[in-house]
């Protein structure tokens, strides 16, 4: 792809949104009001697993101020099906996860809800509905959920694929996939060095700061308007018409800014009960999760148990890997196993390999997205492999990825070729960047973790209005999670030649917007950006247009250079004309010129993460410290630096969080323990250092810019280095996380009581 | 019970308020007086968002009664900027790209503007351990703190 | 032909085949003809992505084939 010179790409003008953030200004999902507005509250399971035999809600319903009280009794039990993300999502699974019919499966499971005059009635109120539950034997763990005697959750559950695991009866493994390479025995049997592991990564959340809340408003024209805070409206909208009974078109769903997402946001849990109460109170009802609520309640990512037996050759070879993988879905079937296992060993070159992946169903939250869902754990697994392999052959950690990296050509693990990647640029940029040699002081260590993620394509539709000042409007559909309006508006400007400041980006609402997929999977910039990008040649195409007529000459011949229509040689009292002048005599040239584009695109290329963690641990206490930290990733083309820049720091902390210290803590009935940002210990300003950021540009060729996504990839590699820095610094190899400070010091002990023992 | 009626300042202008005896400061700030621009992220005083200056002091305003703000003097986000010029903390957000989904942003600010006040020449350790009570999820600190510190830089010339 | 290569959990639908040729001038075509020949494939296919040549497709509807596409089916990945 040829090196284009660009104007505005890789500029970093300040955002659109920028000044109603730092005023308040902004409105998010809990900032709408509505008048005559009620306030929703939901009354959760406290039990994590148990049958639920009759619900009275007759004194909440004479409370004060209540107006509606919902139960599942209100919503129409439904088998469809809708096609989104991973596939084909079961809306009977969703819906009966928003408000439970049979069974309630997880500690916070919604059972009932109420609308009433303030939130505090409605608080009361529902506390006062009394449930009949039959308290059954939950399920907390992939060991408890596989074994024989194993209390099911679902009775009509057998596991999909059962071609290695036949057994009869219902069972909590939903799936099993498997992918397969060459054959194993042979590979290992030309392995000159073999390491084999069990990892365990926790439950972990999301963590943004903005709480699930929604306005809903169903009104005496049987159609809603929910406003609400989403990765993605038109999944809200359409999962709220499966569950509600209702067609698409009646709902409208306008998407608010958004506090954070990284996927927790891309299902619905609040909507379909505030349109539900809307509907039987006849008035709009607000509902807001408190923090407790959205950790028990909504949808973390998966625990994990991932087994991985890698050999290599005595020169750093990768022969063969045999990889078992255990994910936990929560309590519906769903969670990324699937994808792990396409990840896990996607960076590397290996002939013979057998992978593969089990969905687990267990009484916890279903499980959402979060940042690159099921590669982080798969990493953490075979960095950390990698990183034996490496230590026990004396090899530099990063020859020996180098060695087994993949390049373009090479078949994924899942099959098809890759096509150009970064990989092996990265990896070279790593080796001669000054961190690698920085010398460590006394208990620290430095830890390598490379990663790999999907950038997806999908559906995106983009307009663009011409002001008569030749400024340019765009609209999409998709929420501003991390300054992609400003990436929009700098896409506008590079097409049409005029200043981003002079372009206004917006996000539109279900009725105004074309369609999209969600703000999610990285594909905001790829692939809404191409709609934009389009949208603008389009603008473009319009404009050579007018000017043709206003020079009485044909379209055909007029050229578009720097930002202006370029009349062809010799046409008389012909001047190149600006934007704006253009746009100043549209309604005489034939009227509004409004660009528009929509398209399905093809997943980007896949991007690659490398990073370099020093850490320091204290021998006292356990506690580590995150002394240098450097992330080097392959964006593509990185269209506003700054926050391509941001996208890799905020991934960073994130898996730094995972890694040291984040894990749901579960009492032995099920209940969350810790279900607060006191005891769920998320990375504050004061634990981490200045996150460096290498950005690489391998062009993605499927994208005219050369832009592939970046938003996920941060977050698959920080698990691996961290683990990798603990080795070094302690000579102790964690398998399992978070590596919080009594994890840490227990093992420092034991092994200097093992030392002690050995000397003697 | 009936509803206290509360009289107080807020962001150099008199205002009142109706709230409940046990209602917080935060919920009369967004719900009795529109002031939606402070955020309610936790309600246990953990996050930050909701960070207020209560008589000179940088409180959580949801573990402060609405109540307690009767005769006293506030400052919200919405009182940062002055007339239509940005605090210069506003603005070093704006320039170092310090935000990326802007919720916990206006804690931040107002954290920010607390501790400029009391010391102009913050270390980045200073800075770090100050802003350690605001959650951000998005952004990792690394921009955050370079924003805090070039404004801190500027004010200290501006004022020579 | 297009030839089409499947996860290898899929082998118990086809007896044993992963690599499969079909004659099919789209994705659409070519995978009415699979699960016409596999029937057991149906349910598992329909949440699936197809790569065509290295580009991956969540939506391949009707996607054009060459003679010599090379394709595989894989599990969709959206992301968060």
């Amino acid at each position: 792809m040829s090196e284009r010179e660009f104007t505005y790409i890789g500029t970093r003008p300040v955002r659109h949104d920028g000044v109603d953030k730092v005023t308040g200004r902004a409105n998010y999902g809990a900032d709408f009001t509505l008048p005559g507005m009620l306030h929703g509250a939901v009354l959760r399971s406290p039990h994590a697993h148990a049958r639920i035999v009759s619900i009275d809600t007759s004194a909440a319903e004479s409370t004060p101020g209540v107006k509606a009280v919902v139960t599942s009794k209100d919503f129409v039990e439904t088998t469809a099906k809708l096609m989104m993300g991973e596939g084909a999502l079961d809306i009977h699974d969703i819906g009966d996860n928003v408000i439970a019919r049979k069974k309630a499966l997880y500690d916070g499971h919604a059972v009932a809800a109420v609308a009433a005059t303030t939130e505090e009635i409605a608080r009361e109120a529902a506390a006062k509905i009394r449930v009949t539950y039959e308290i059954l034997e939950p399920v907390l763990s992939i060991d408890r959920a596989v074994a024989q005697d194993a209390p099911i959750l679902h009775e009509d559950m057998v596991t999909k694929s059962r071609a290695k695991q036949p057994s009869s009866g219902p069972s909590n493994v939903a799936a099993r996939l498997e992918f397969a390479r060459g054959d194993l025995a042979a590979g290992f049997g030309q392995a000159e060095v073999v390491t084999e592991h069990e990892f365990r990564t926790p439950t972990v959340h999301q963590g943004y700061i903005e709480p699930h809340a929604c306005v809903a408003r169903y009104g005496e024209d049987e159609r809603a308007l929910v406003w609400t805070t989403t990765q993605g409206p038109f999944v809200v909208r359409d999962l709220c018409a499966a569950i509600n009974s209702m067609a698409p078109s009646r709902i409208k769903v306008i998407p608010s800014e958004i506090g954070g997402g990284f996927g927790g946001k891309i299902v619905v849990y609040l909507e379909p009960l505030a349109i539900a109460l809307s509907r039987k109170a006849q008035r709009p009802v607000k509902m807001v999760m408190g923090r407790d609520e959205v950790f028990r309640a909504s949808g973390p990512t998966s625990a994990t148990k991932i087994r991985v037996k890698l050999g290599a050759k005595r020169d750093g070879t990768f022969v063969a890997a045999s990889i078992s993988m255990w994910y936990e879905a929560g309590a519906y079937r769903g969670s990324p196993s699937g994808a792990g296992a396409m990840c896990v060993l996607a960076p590397y070159r290996i002939p013979n390999f057998l992978i593969e992946a089990f969905d687990v169903v267990v009484n916890k939250p279903k499980v959402a997205a979060y940042r690159a869902p099921g590669s982080p754990m798969a990493a953490f697994a075979i960095e950390s492999a990698v990183d034996e392999i490496a230590r026990q052959l004396k090899l530099d950690p990063i020859e020996v990825r180098l060695k087994n990296a993949v390049s373009e050509g090479d078949p994924a693990p899942f099959g098809p070729p890759f096509g150009p990647i970064g990989l092996k640029t990265l990896l070279e940029t790593v080796q001669r960047h000054p961190h690698m040699k920085a010398p460590l002081g006394r208990n620290q260590g430095r830890g390598f973790g490379c990663g790999f993620w999907f950038n997806a394509g999908m559906n995106s539709s983009a307009t663009i209005t011409l002001g008569g000042d030749g400024s340019a409007a765009v609209m999409t559909g998709n929420p501003d999670i991390g300054g992609t309006r400003v990436a929009q508006a700098l896409m506008v400007a590079e097409e049409l030649g005029i200043s981003p400041e002079q372009v206004r980006p917006s996000v539109g609402d279900t009725d105004t917007a074309g369609y999209t997929d969600v703000t999610g999977g990285s594909r905001v910039c790829y692939a809404t950006g191409m709609a934009v990008i389009q949208a603008a040649q389009d603008v473009r195409d319009q404009l050579k247009a007018r000017a043709a007529k206003m020079w009485n000459v044909s379209a055909d011949a007029v050229e578009w250079k720097d930002g202006r229509a370029i009349p062809p040689a010799g046409t008389e009292k012909a001047q190149p004309l600006t934007v704006a002048e253009i746009a100043a005599k549209m309604a005489q040239t034939g009227g509004p010129i409004v660009g528009r584009a929509s398209l399905n695109a093809p997943m980007a290329g896949p991007g690659f993460g490398a990073h370099i963690c020093d850490l320091e641990v204290d021998p006292e206490t356990g506690r580590s410290t995150i002394v240098r930290y450097t992330a080097f990733q392959d964006v593509g083309k990185a269209v506003h630096p700054s926050y391509v820049e941001g996208q890799m720091q905020g991934g960073v902390a994130q898996g730094v969080g995972w890694a040291l210290n984040e894990e749901y803590i579960y009492n032995s009935q099920g209940v969350m323990e810790n279900a607060g940002f006191l005891d769920y210990r998320m990375p504050v300003a004061s634990d981490l250092p200045m996150i460096e950021t290498v950005i690489v540009e391998v062009a993605n060729p499927l994208h005219p810019y050369g832009v592939r996504g970046v938003g996920e990839v941060p977050i698959v590699p920080p698990l691996a280095a961290v683990g990798n820095a603990m080795r070094d610094a302690t000579g102790i190899r964690f398998t399992e996380l978070p590596l919080s400070p009594p994890r840490v010091l227990a093992a420092i002990v034991e092994q200097k009581q093992a030392d002690a023992v050995g000397t003697v | 019970m009936a509803k206290l009626h509360i009289q107080t300042t807020i962001n150099g202008e008199p205002a009142e308020f109706l709230c409940e005896p046990h209602e917080t400061l935060l919920s009369a700030l967004r719900n009795e007086l529109g002031l939606t621009g402070t955020k309610e992220g936790c309600s246990t005083g953990d996050c930050g968002a909701c960070s207020v200056m209560f008589e000179g002091r940088l409180v959580p305003s949801c573990l402060v009664l609405a109540a307690e703000a009767e005769g006293r003097s506030l400052t919200t986000i919405e009182g940062v900027a002055t007339g239509d010029a940005l605090h210069p903390v506003q603005r070093k957000f704006l320039e170092h790209a310090a935000l990326q989904c802007g919720v916990c942003t206006p804690g931040f600010i107002v954290a920010a503007t607390a501790l400029l006040k009391q010391k102009n020449n913050p270390t980045e350790q200073e800075a770090r351990y100050w802003l350690a009570g605001n959650l951000c999820r998005c952004t990792g600190y690394d921009k955050i703190i370079r924003a805090v510190l070039d404004a801190a830089a500027e004010m200290r010339e501006a004022s020579v | 032909m297009p030839t089409v290569h499947l996860p290898r959990s899929f082998m118990e639908f086809t007896g044993g085949l992963e690599e499969i040729t079909v004659d099919a001038p789209r994705v659409h075509e070519l995978l009415a003809a699979l699960t016409e020949r596999y029937p057991g494939i149906a349910e598992s296919i329909e949440t699936m992505a197809v790569s065509i040549d290295g580009e991956i497709y969540s939506d391949p509807g009707y996607q054009p084939l060459r003679s010599d596409s090379d394709v595989h089916l894989i599990p969709r990945i959206a992301g968060g």
